[in-house]
């Protein structure tokens, strides 16, 4: 087991030096001179393009800039952001808390609910409510993310006028910009913070803000779970031991909750990672829409303005989360499931 | 019955298939959009003969016109008519669908089925690979590849042709990893087949069906995925009959006046309605495959 990991842990190391050297590559494509171009911030710049071309080596062959880079990298400097106009390290650090507060409220809801959903149409299998849950499944996938985004706020903001884009409304926002002292950030999730500063109201105005966002993350990203969970359960139902605890007079609910679900729950640590994939995703779609700046944002912001230094960032951590959450993932099946041997 | 067996069984699967209910609806929906792309040029005749998918508009004035005679579908910021855009539209997301999962199958197909098959180093260096392009979302690839290429409808195409034959890599190479053992492959190779015709004659027919599932599944959710990188303005430019730009034209305009906040609902509706009906088709169909080819609950 614990060989099993370390191998894996210098996987990861060769994963994330191979994804660096991907994205470094692709990116390099450019013309020295319209790397450049990014350095330059006035017209009266553009004729020291050359003198920036020699100044950071630019033009220089591949290796040598990229182990420059990693030199940059592990010294804590990822470069300077077009978008945000600040450095990368520090803007991520301002971006992330945005993500991960949405995040953090999406995830529960569509692990319970897609367990939920699909253990009671497993369950009634062709019944009505097996039908229904999975006409809604089908449904919620086919649904584009950012078009869903949309017209939720086309409903819920333009017609009931019920929750509004954004993080915070201005009101609050302006509060917190003028009265730094007032208002401490703890943790950077607006939630977390109204409590912990005594302000409910701007928790209120966060969760409110929050809605919409979760809601249609949810009902985009719920149909996976939900799809794997249901056939899991019918494939745990139909096996000899569900028989067998019957026969014994093992009551409906305990051979379906206890007996059938703990087993149908497996299959689905295993599409985890891909629902991780999913939400990231999902995370860039719902920023954009709903103009939450958070890293998805950031990241659709950068590749429109041709933010290399981001690009580079967004990707080496999405690839760690991704590589280490699958790593997880493994360990923690094999620990929940004894049939499973790691070598 | 003197019937071929591969025969016999094709036409079992199919009535497998269309006794399900929601093939039915995704192949009839299918086939709408199939007839409109094909019939594009009668439905809504071009006004710039030299490039069709060129959405015509009579001004440019910003603010969207409600479905009248002449625009029955109204008009969409910069007036471009939003009829003309959804039917040529149509056959933008064929092209896409089309393009981005036939490149990544066959590529996909024949990496995985090579490596499957004779394993060793070559599969070994494979699986690396792989490892380093799982590690990132479509999306976050896509945007980066599209970021090097520059911006256009062909290069998000390209780009997500690049990364999504890692799907069938994995998919195929799991199922040839079964079928390589087995007798009637053991068989064949006592009696001389060459390795091609052993990959191409008798694995990949029976290997080949969960790559279908997939390949239904992907011509869905790649035009959702072309859609959000034109609508984020990486994809096609403004006034290209597709559905995701004619959705990003929209975008300033889902809060209508105070009095009327859903004035411009035709803007984003119709447009928006076709991606879904038309990623809904090729998903009832994905999911109808599965039901047929999966070879647990095939006879039953």
């Amino acid at each position: 087991m614990l060989a099993y990991i370390l191998r894996r842990i210098l996987l990861l190391a060769l994963v994330l030096f191979g994804v660096s050297v991907l994205i470094f590559g692709i990116l390099m494509t450019f013309s020295p001179e319209r790397r450049a171009a990014t350095f330059v911030t006035s017209p009266q710049q553009v004729e020291d393009i050359p003198k920036i071309i020699k100044q950071f080596g630019l033009d220089e062959p591949f290796y040598i800039q990229y182990f420059r880079w990693v030199r940059e990298v592990a010294k804590g400097n990822m470069g300077w952001s077009l978008v945000a106009s600040r450095p990368v390290t520090e803007a991520f650090w301002t971006y992330f808390p945005i993500t991960l507060e949405m995040n953090l409220f999406a995830a529960p809801i569509v692990i319970l609910f897609g367990i939920w959903l699909g253990t009671i149409s497993g369950i009634h299998k062709d019944t009505w409510i097996d039908h229904s849950s999975r006409i809604m499944a089908i449904v919620g996938w086919s649904l584009p993310t950012f078009l869903f985004a949309l017209v939720m706020l086309m409903i819920f903001y333009g017609y009931f006028d019920l929750f509004s884009p954004g993080i915070l409304s201005d009101r609050l926002n302006m509060f917190i910009h003028d009265n730094p002292g007032k208002f401490y950030r703890y943790t950077k999730l607006y939630t977390m913070d109204g409590i912990l500063n005594g302000r409910f109201d701007i928790t209120l105005d966060a969760l409110a803000h929050l809605v919409l966002p979760v809601m249609t993350y949810v009902i985009v990203v719920v149909a996976l779970n939900m799809r794997v969970m249901r056939s899991g359960m019918i494939e745990e139902l139909s096996k000899d031991y569900v028989i067998t605890a019957r026969a014994k007079g093992a009551d409906k609910r305990t051979v379906n909750l206890k007996h059938a679900r703990r087993n149908a729950l497996l299959p689905v640590i295993t599409v985890a990672g891909q629902l991780l994939a999913l939400s990231m995703e999902g995370s860039i779609a719902v920023e954009v829409v709903f103009n939450r700046h958070g890293v998805g944002w950031w990241l659709a912001e950068s590749a429109t303005q041709l933010d290399m230094p981001v690009l580079m960032c967004i990707c080496l951590f999405m690839g760690l989360v991704f590589v280490a959450t699958n790593l997880t993932l493994d360990i923690l099946y094999a620990y929940i499931d004894p049939r499973i041997r790691l070598t | 019955m003197s019937e071929h067996p591969r025969w016999r069984e094709l036409k079992f699967t199919l009535h497998r298939i269309f006794r399900n209910p929601s093939a039915i609806i995704g192949f009839s929906l299918l086939f709408i959009f199939v007839a409109v792309a094909l019939l594009a040029p009668w439905i809504a005749p071009p006004k710039y003969l030299h490039n069709p998918y060129l959405m015509p508009h009579k001004g440019f004035s910003p603010v969207p016109k409600a479905p009248s005679k002449e625009n029955i579908f109204g008009t969409t910021d910069g007036q471009y008519d939003i009829f003309y855009g959804v039917i040529w539209g149509t056959r933008t997301a064929f092209k896409i669908g089309f393009f981005v999962v036939g490149f990544a199958a066959l590529i996909g197909i024949a990496l995985g089925a090579i490596s499957g098959y004779y394993g060793g180093i070559l599969d070994e260096v494979l699986m690396r690979i792989m490892d380093i392009i799982w590690a990132l979302p479509t999306l976050v690839l896509a945007m980066a590849i599209v970021v090097a290429f520059g911006r256009g409808l062909d290069k998000v195409m390209i780009a997500l042709a690049m990364i999504e034959w890692r799907w069938y890599v994995r998919v195929i190479r799991a199922e040839i990893l079964t079928l390589r053992d087995q007798d009637f492959v053991q068989a064949a190779k006592i009696m001389g087949v060459p390795d091609y015709q052993i990959i191409l004659r008798h694995i990949l027919p029976n290997a080949i069906y969960p790559a279908l599932i997939l390949a239904s599944m992907e011509m869905g959710s790649m035009v959702i995925t072309a859609a959000f990188m034109s609508f984020v303005g990486l994809g096609a430019p403004p006034g290209f009959a597709d559905w995701g730009q004619m959705v990003a034209l929209a975008r300033n305009y889902i809060v209508g006046p105070p009095d009327n906040p859903l004035k411009f609902w035709f803007t984003i509706v119709i447009p928006g309605g076709c991606i879904i009906l038309f990623v809904l088709a090729w998903n009832l169909i994905g999911d109808a495959l599965r039901d047929a080819f999966d070879p647990r609950l095939r006879r039953r």
